[in-house]
């Protein structure tokens, strides 16, 4: 979709930072003129500065965001969910230490892979993630596969250092070799923040995209500086998204475009039904012996409902029984995308105050806000089109954006029977 | 809410949002009989209420086929109406009135269901959605606002049809920062309240016999969230994350998981009721596929 944005003047753009104000205004300006905060304020009677009313306005563009994500929902099924393998290539390469992101590449690189991580995680709760630096020509595995954002982030920051050239063609040997052993329900993707304009590689570096094709390695790349020729050709062979960065927002908004998983990749993977055990946390404090450090631990494990063995952490996998261990919350953490509620219908306001349904919308259903207007008269609502409550405007944005539930729904008692013959 | 001078909310001003379950089949089958326990619960509603001048109460009734709210202390129209004779004070005659009325209605609708199990459970999602909203509503209201916490006081058993909507509410509430408390009072132990009270930081406690209730509200959970950096609160002895599966609303603690959107079945499908996915072959764990079973078309716990 928006894969192609590239810098207005990307081409032509060359390594030095002078030439930088090409839009004439530095980067520490630029957070500014986007902002405008000044704007949302006006004057009241008394002279003092209050913030402009926005809420209709804001109800409005929140209707409208609602409309479209239920458009998108319907028209294509995102597949939430899928069990990914992800890589994320850092290149600390010495174009890494350039300057013209504040306070340099590298450390913004950092900040927003550190976000996208846990983003990531929140998105993706089964999938697993590694972390590949390239420094002085040669690829290193920073951390391998694992669902833990906390010691991924723990090892980037530990890194902070760029030297040398950088190679594309390592890195994605190294990321091959890993990825080639992963289990074939899983997606296997990469993710280059690459900084460089240049690439040394030992060998021919098309024989290893197609080697990457032929895995079915999905290989994006996010440019720091300009387009290369190479990035876009792997892209497009494996089926990735090729972008460059134009500024910090930009760079922040390209990486979290890959936290969703998706879609096109769909097709790649069998689906498959994967047993899991859901284990109970043991009491803090409690004294034990863990299976994966063959260690006496004192606190809280987990044990392994189907052997009993204990274990330090989730995911992973049960090492006395192979079952697969998850923490039940991180998948229910998904289902309100496979589980949403209809958006409420506006209740118009012009309807006379005698209408019988209005009498039992005196206050919203949610929060007991009363919907009446300034002189008693019937203030804007929405209404569940299911359970027939009413709500105020912040309820429903609520209730939609981070609730899920609907509460009047909820509050109805509808025995198994019904439920069944919903269909 | 705040008409009083801003300066007095300090950080141990509290909100309190009580879910009181009363539900019917549960308090048939406990020797306390409701009205006893709703002496301890009355009880403890004013001591949070003396605790600080501007500490607020909000009861929500978790019924059996409705939710309701109950009481409000930042509302006036609470006062009055002693000539009830209830011995009560005059701040809980409206509490009382309203409840008896909640009581009525929500046993009039049980009655319309033809078949009831031993013990229902009751609609905790519905309650807490609530809760969540009210809660919201104080947040919208300005800077300074009491803190908020939820305490469920629960004795039915998990509804696993709630499930979606009460780990929704779950991770809603975590994303607010507001606690969720669980006292439970059942007999069997409460997944649902142990994963609530476990992801949200709030504390929870299955007192083993009612007599001494009031003891244990007062306790543990009239403690407003800044003294509790100091107290020694119950720890949680472990916490149940067993799951509902998709397909029959069981409570399972393994199960198979699609790849695709994560359902949960307690069997194994050839096909995935919830998006539709065919299943290949599964190498995993040999598990017999048992093919003979039934392609269930639900779209599971849309409740
Ligand atoms: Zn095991
Ligand atoms: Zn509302
Ligand atoms: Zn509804
Ligand atoms: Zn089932
Ligand atoms: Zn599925």
């Amino acid at each position: 979709m928006s894969n192609q944005r590239k810098r207005p003047n990307g081409g032509e753009r060359e390594e030095d930072d002078e030439e930088d104000d090409a839009e004439g205004i530095g980067q520490w300006e630029r957070a500014y003129v986007d902002d405008r905060s000044w704007e949302a304020l006006q004057e009241d009677e008394s002279g003092l500065l209050r913030p402009i009313d926005t809420s209709a306005i804001y109800h409005a563009q929140y209707r409208r965001r609602l409309r479209m994500l239920s458009a998108a929902a319907a028209g294509t099924r995102i597949q939430k969910g899928l069990i990914r393998y992800l890589y994320i290539v850092i290149d600390f390469s010495r174009a890494a230490a350039e300057t013209d992101f504040r306070p340099s590449r590298m450390a913004i690189m950092a900040k927003h892979v550190e976000a996208f991580i846990r983003e990531f995680f929140d998105q993706n709760p089964l999938s697993q993630i590694g972390l590949v630096s390239i420094k002085n020509g040669i690829a290193h595995t920073l951390t391998d596969l694992g669902g833990s954002p906390e010691s991924h982030i723990q090892a980037l920051m530990g890194k902070l250092e760029a030297a040398g050239d950088s190679s594309l063609q390592n890195a994605l040997e190294l990321v091959h070799e890993h990825l080639n052993q992963i289990p074939s329900y899983g997606h296997r993707e990469v993710l280059i923040l690459y900084s460089a304009l240049s690439t040394s590689d030992p060998g021919d570096i098309m024989e290893t995209i197609q080697k990457c094709k032929k895995s079915r390695l999905r290989c994006s790349v996010i440019g720091l500086s300009a387009e290369m020729f190479i990035c876009k050709h792997l892209c497009q062979e494996t089926g990735g998204l090729y972008s460059v960065a134009v500024d910090e927002v930009h760079l922040k908004d390209l990486l979290l475009e890959h936290a969703p998983p998706p879609p096109a990749i769909a097709e790649f993977a069998i689906s498959n039904l994967i047993k899991m055990g859901f284990p109970q946390r043991a009491a803090e404090g409690s004294m034990a012996i863990c299976s994966c450090h063959k260690e006496v631990k004192i606190g809280a494990g987990y044990t392994c409902p189907r052997c009993k063995a204990r274990v330090c952490e989730l995911p992973t996998e049960c090492t006395i029984c192979g079952l697969t261990l998850v923490s039940s919350p991180h998948l229910a953490r998904s289902y309100h995308h496979l589980f949403p509620i209809a958006p409420f219908d506006e209740v118009p306001t012009l309807t006379s105050s005698n209408d019988p349904r209005r009498k039992l919308g005196k206050s919203c259903f949610g929060c007991q806000q009363s919907l009446l207007g300034a002189g008693n008269k019937p203030g804007p609502c929405v209404t569940c089109r299911k359970c027939k409550h009413y709500f105020c405007l912040d309820c429903d944005i609520y209730i939609h954006e981070s609730l899920h539930n609907c509460p009047g729904c909820e509050s109805i008692h509808r025995p198994k029977s019904v439920s069944l013959m919903e269909e | 809410m705040a008409s009083v001078a801003s300066k007095l909310y300090s950080d141990d001003v509290s909100l309190l949002v009580l879910l009181l379950d009363t539900n019917p089949f549960f308090w048939d089958t406990t020797s306390t009989t409701f009205s006893q326990f709703l002496s301890h619960v009355l009880a403890f509603l004013n001591a949070v209420l003396g605790l600080n001048q501007l500490n607020q109460v909000v009861v929500i009734a978790t019924g059996y086929s409705s939710c309701d709210y109950i009481y409000d202390s930042s509302l006036t129209s609470n006062v009055g109406s002693e000539s009830r004779g209830s011995g009560m004070p005059a701040l809980f005659g409206s509490l009382l009135e309203k409840l008896e009325d909640f009581i009525g209605r929500d046993e009039e609708l049980a009655k319309e269901d033809e078949h009831v199990d031993k013990i229902a459970p009751s609609l905790l999602s519905g309650s807490l959605s609530m809760a969540l909203c009210y809660i919201q509503r104080v947040f919208r209201s300005g800077h300074l606002h009491p803190q908020p916490r939820i305490l469920c006081l629960q004795g039915s058993p998990d509804g696993p049809e709630q499930y979606v909507a009460v780990m929704n509410s779950i991770f809603s509430a975590q994303r607010l920062m507001v606690p969720i408390d669980s006292c439970y009072i059942g007999t069997q132990n409460s997944a649902f309240l142990q994963q609530a009270s476990y992801i949200t930081g709030g504390v929870h406690h299955a007192p083993k016999q009612l007599d001494g209730l009031f003891q244990f509200l007062t306790t543990i959970f009239a403690t407003d969230l800044h003294t509790r950096r100091f107290v020694q609160l119950p720890k949680p002895v472990g916490v149940d994350f067993r799951a509902s599966c998709f397909c029959h609303k069981k409570t399972i603690d393994m199960g198979y998981v699609c790849s695709v959107c994560l359902s949960i079945f307690c069997e194994h499908h050839k096909k995935c009721s919830t998006c539709g996915s065919v299943f290949g072959q599964s190498k995993l764990d040999g598990a017999n596929a048992s093919s003979s079973v039934n392609d269930r078309k639900r779209k599971a716990p849309d409740s």
